[in-house]
């Protein structure tokens, strides 16, 4: 007989160790996991709900905090109405519960501050999520590197990591936060009051001190296909351009 | 381990369970993915190539290939983000079909499956014979729309949906297995769904 251990599960049980709202829809939670892992910049982990049947429900979810944050990552998880898993979230999980988590996950919607800049990031709704991981990881890794975040919204108070964004944007340290909301009036003076477009997308780009070498997209199907010939519109390489989806 | 308070699930009608591979859930809808823009490639434009290695063996425009004798599949398809759809109604051009107008048998064991916007992904070639697999050319009756790989995709229904290339422009046979885009970032080699294999740490 062998003495081969088996091989290690790659899923482990993760414990909530804090739970904060963060807008109507939006609510971030914190998981320690038993065997603690080295994340990337926008990578995700995949989460798994198991029912006493044993029937199990599984979704992916970006990563929030920044690799330098520590064990415990945060994940911002919006509710879906009719969804599964988020409701879930929402509704019963509490923290000190377990959960079942792989990760991290994922090769390419990712950035290291040795990739280097300038940075465009352009996020809508929850897509904001793996570019705040960007966003952080410039921060607490303390570097040069210019970033512009257009982040679209419907409204202020759906502006997910908002009062954070804002404190980073008034550092003037080579971040901006561009924000555009789709059903209110803008209300600071970068900002716009409608969706993303080549001349908003131009405008941004104007604002880094020269053109973007990379350029992140994430958020529905509908908001990244805009938002990414958007970019194209405004003469960004389709090849710099990382996209991530979600929804139909 | 069973998830506290987690009982509802959206279990799949009793009659379906079995067309539903570990760790999926049924979509109605037809969910985008990509990892960059969607190319707009116009027919005049398309081509398809097979090509063993570096060499080219044959290419084909839109007219040429889509006078290729035309097969229908319809399958259900399982993508590894965890959603399966089921009957999915396409027409194409069988790979066998192609490999035949070529005149050639499969030169290699493995395949890289190439695209418009620089993707690629590796298959067996053994998966892509003998009535397994095809170039798409429409969905539901009508042409593929362009967030769905149109003009053409390649469809390998039997494998996760990544391995079904968007805006495919060529099949490349290697000598040895070689990643493709995905599989260079960590996903499955073969991505069999009812096997699991979403990553390349799974069996």
């Amino acid at each position: 007989m062998s003495a081969e251990p088996s091989p290690q599960s790659p899923w482990q049980a993760a414990t909530i160790t804090r739970i904060q709202k963060r807008t109507p829809r939006v609510t971030s939670f914190w998981f320690q996991p038993m065997r603690p892992f080295a994340h990337l910049a926008g990578q995700h982990v995949d989460i798994r709900l198991t029912a006493p049947d044993g029937y199990q429900a599984r979704r992916s979810y970006s990563i929030a905090s920044a690799p330098e944050a520590g064990a415990v990552v945060e994940l911002a998880i919006e509710r879906l109405d009719d969804g599964e898993v988020s409701p879930f979230f929402h509704d019963v999980a509490a923290v000190g519960d377990e959960i079942e988590l792989r990760g991290p996950l994922g090769g390419h919607f990712i950035w290291e501050e040795s990739d280097g800049g300038p940075i465009l990031l352009v996020g809508g709704g929850s897509g904001v999520v793996p570019l705040m991981a960007m966003v952080r990881h410039r921060t607490l890794r303390n570097t040069a590197v210019p970033v512009v975040l257009v982040f679209s919204a419907r409204v202020w108070d759906e502006v997910i990591f908002r009062d954070e964004l804002i404190g980073l944007d008034d550092r003037r340290d080579g971040f901006d936060l561009v924000l555009t909301l789709t059903r209110e009036p803008a209300r600071r003076p970068p900002d716009y009051s409608r969706r993303v477009d080549a001349r908003m997308m131009a405008q941004a780009i104007e604002r880094l001190p020269k053109a973007p070498r990379l350029a992140y997209v994430c958020g529905s199907n509908a908001f990244v296909s805009a938002a990414a010939d958007a970019l194209i519109g405004a003469g960004v390489p389709a090849g710099i351009i990382r996209t991530e989806r979600y929804g139909v | 381990m069973v998830t506290r308070g987690f009982f509802s699930g959206r279990r799949p009608p009793s009659d379906t369970d079995t067309r539903i591979p570990p760790g999926q859930y049924l979509e109605q809808g037809f969910p985008v993915l990509s990892a960059g823009p969607t190319p707009r490639v116009r027919t005049e434009d398309w081509s398809f190539t097979l090509k063993r290695g570096p060499r080219p063996l044959k290419t084909w425009n839109w007219a040429e290939f889509n006078a290729l004798p035309q097969s229908k599949m319809t399958r259900d398809i399982h993508c590894v983000t965890a959603w399966t759809k089921f009957n999915t109604p396409w027409q194409g051009v069988m790979i066998d079909d192609i490999l035949a107008d070529a005149g050639i048998e499969p030169p290699t064991a493995y395949t890289l499956a190439l695209s418009f916007d620089g993707y690629s992904t590796n298959v067996p070639t053994k998966d892509l014979v003998t009535g397994k697999a095809m170039v798409a050319l429409l969905y539901e009756g009508k042409p593929i729309t362009p967030d769905h790989g149109g003009p053409a995709r390649l469809l390998v229904p039997h494998l996760y949906f990544w391995k079904s290339a968007k805006w495919v422009n060529g099949l490349q046979f290697t000598e040895r297995d070689e990643p493709g885009f995905w599989e260079l970032r960590g996903y499955h080699m073969y991505g069999d769904p009812w096997r699991e294999q979403r990553y390349s740490s799974d069996p």
